[in-house]
């Protein structure tokens, strides 16, 4: 179950002078859902449209279940399926023909291209909708016919390139909740594109962060924040009310083991630490005779991580 | 079946259920009867016209003759069939972008020249279809009303007649494939496919009669040679637009009797038996023609073909 089934050695692609995806290597497991995630224009379509042998690199390599995108594409789009950034369908076509097209140019025979389709528009919440034009389908729905249209091909892997632009909250949840399902379920490789931090952190297992071409980090979320944040992946605020004792607090706090920085905003503290001591630094306060009214444990979500990566990216612009 | 056969009969049957394919014919189905109609109204003082009476070429006349109020059926081919060329092309690639299903479609497990080869066969089938059906139509209701049937040599001449047909219409049908690969917006490339049509239906000829009037000197100062020169270079100017090519060819085939297409010397002329050309000389006479015709189909396409492999695929 180990095994690599998306591979990209050091590829890059150029258009013209401006290069969109510069020397980058990635690889994703089987049965994960991986998320890529970055800015627009970070590069990300143009790797999976290389993916799946739609767009050939520059320089490097690109092998999809073993086999190599660029060279043999057929092969590697009857394992993949693919739901572009907003799907389009035959609006003249009701849902299950465009359905049953797709079927059908996959090998299905018409009585299975049929059946496969009427299953997969149960499976998505389209029951009611099956005889319906596309063209009367609203963007959700789209979406999910979308998803309908990549599942009846009975894909390995399924890449989706931001398919929750444009759809409400109580959309993208039921949405990301089916696709993640579905991935338990049947086991399928899931390759996710977003520019939504929140929406990548709920669903995937590994993550890659995708700036200019370049993947500047990657693993799950833990092990993200490690590797942008050094030895400080965690954040507690204590507020502290005036003492009696008279003690100075900061001071108090350096000496537990672990704390690095500190930073006072009014009676607010923000101590960085290297692993998780908030229980140790609640006793030294309250030990110490100072009130403490609020202690909260902060741990970095992809926010902390994306804004710590742009202020570094402008930092070292700045130079 | 393969995913070719697949992507051409979706598109077979869009073709025909769409409105413009449906506007289409009904027009060219009502100029198709009205020309039929002055035919036969007119066929009887045709024949009377005919000086020796065994003219063996009765039936080819249900397809040219006319009386001047309504242009003849092949007439109305040259001047609609590109419209319907045009119209059946001019949006296969871009609104597949526009409406978002290319990149999705090109993710199936098809070669992406499937896409654009199954478009062009569809529309060519769609055409083929609709041309056999009129030239039968035309036949079998003339049978009805005169009462003589054709010749073999007839039906093939009209066969031939609508062969061609097919490949002009494929001309203007490519030309059209290609806009549609070139151009983002449906409305430009149709403007574009449109604005041809109507600059070689209508200026080319305009064009040439200034270019030769230029160029002229006073004949009764020209040379006969200089004369026969400055004819077959007209000439060759006005076989640059394919309209001119289609309208040579389809008078050869259908008027047995018109035994050239370029300026005869009185030489040539000399010892030649007025008589109808048998069928095979007629195609042999506007051979050129007919290549000339495949030939710019063929360029259009391997165009429209090479564009549209370049083409990066995106998601709108």
């Amino acid at each position: 179950m180990d095994h690599n089934v998306i591979e990209l050695f050091d590829i890059t692609k150029k258009y013209g002078s401006f290069t969109a995806v510069d020397h980058l290597n990635l690889t994703v497991k089987k049965s994960e859902v991986f998320g890529l995630l970055g800015p627009n224009g970070a590069g990300k379509s143009t790797t999976i449209l290389m993916m799946l042998g739609l767009t050939e690199p520059t320089s490097g390599s690109v092998s999809v279940c073993g086999i190599n995108s660029t060279t043999n594409p057929i092969e590697v789009k009857r394992k993949v399926g693919y739901l572009p950034e907003d799907v389009g369908f035959y609006n003249d076509l009701t849902g299950i023909e465009n359905l049953v097209y797709t079927a059908r140019l996959n090998g299905f025979s018409r009585n299975e291209a049929e059946k496969s389709a009427v299953k997969f528009m149960k499976r998505v919440g389209l029951s009611d909708d099956i005889n319906k034009k596309a063209g009367k389908y609203s963007k959700g729905m789209r979406q999910r016919l979308g998803l309908a249209d990549v599942l009846i091909k009975k894909p390995e892997i399924i890449i989706l390139d931001e398919p929750t632009s444009g759809i409400d909250p109580t959309g993208v949840r039921d949405f990301l909740n089916l696709i993640v399902g579905l991935s338990r379920q049947d086991g399928i490789t899931v390759l996710f594109s977003s520019h939504n931090l929140h929406q990548v952190q709920q669903v995937c297992d590994h993550l890659a962060l995708f700036v200019k071409g370049k993947i500047i980090a990657d693993g799950n979320v833990q092990d993200l924040s490690v590797k942008l944040f050094g030895n400080e992946p965690f954040i507690i605020s204590a507020g502290i009310s005036l003492n009696v004792n008279n003690v100075n607090p900061e001071e108090e706090l350096k000496k537990i083991e672990g704390v690095t920085t500190i930073s006072r905003e009014k009676n607010i503290f923000n101590i960085s630490c290297s692993k998780d001591i908030t229980s140790e630094i609640a006793r030294v306060i309250v030990n110490s005779g100072m009130n403490l009214n609020y202690l909260q444990r902060k741990e970095y979500g992809l926010d902390e991580i994306y804004n710590r990566y742009f202020e570094g990216e402008e930092k070292h612009e700045r130079k | 079946m393969r995913p070719f056969w697949i992507i051409v009969s979706k598109e077979i049957s869009d073709q025909i259920k769409s409105w413009r394919f449906i506007i289409m014919v009904g027009i060219i189905l009502l100029t198709c009867f009205g020309s039929l109609y002055t035919a036969l109204s007119n066929i009887g003082e045709a024949i009377s016209k005919v000086k020796d009476v065994g003219d063996p070429f009765l039936f080819l006349k249900l397809f040219t003759v006319s009386d001047g109020t309504m242009p003849s059926f092949f007439v109305f081919v040259s001047f609609l069939g590109p419209l319907l060329g045009i119209s059946l092309g001019f949006d296969a690639i871009n609104s597949e972008f526009n409406k978002g299903t290319m990149s999705r479609i090109l993710s199936q497990p098809i070669h992406r020249d499937n896409l654009i080869n199954a478009k062009f066969m569809a529309s060519l089938i769609v055409i083929s279809v609709l041309f056999f059906v009129m030239g039968f139509l035309v036949m079998g209701i003339g049978l009805i009303a005169i009462g003589i049937p054709p010749t073999a040599e007839e039906f093939m001449r009209i066969i031939s007649f609508l062969l061609l047909s097919i490949f002009y219409v494929a001309f203007w049908l490519n030309l059209s494939i290609l806009f549609s690969v070139c151009c983002r917006q449906a409305a430009t490339s149709a403007l574009s496919g449109v604005a041809v049509w109507l600059f070689f239906s209508i200026f080319f000829d305009m064009i040439i009669k200034i270019i030769s009037r230029a160029m002229a000197p006073n004949p009764g100062f020209m040379h006969r040679a200089q004369l026969y020169g400055e004819q077959n270079f007209i000439m060759h100017l006005m076989r640059l637009s394919p309209t001119h090519l289609f309208s040579d060819a389809t008078t050869t085939l259908l008027m047995p009797s018109v035994r050239s297409l370029g300026p005869l010397t009185m030489e040539q002329v000399s010892g030649a038996i007025p008589s109808p050309l048998p069928l095979g000389q007629s195609i042999l006479l506007v051979w050129p023609q007919v290549t000339g015709l495949i030939a710019a189909t063929v360029i259009c396409f391997a165009l429209s073909y090479m564009l549209f492999m370049r083409k990066e695929v995106r998601a709108r």
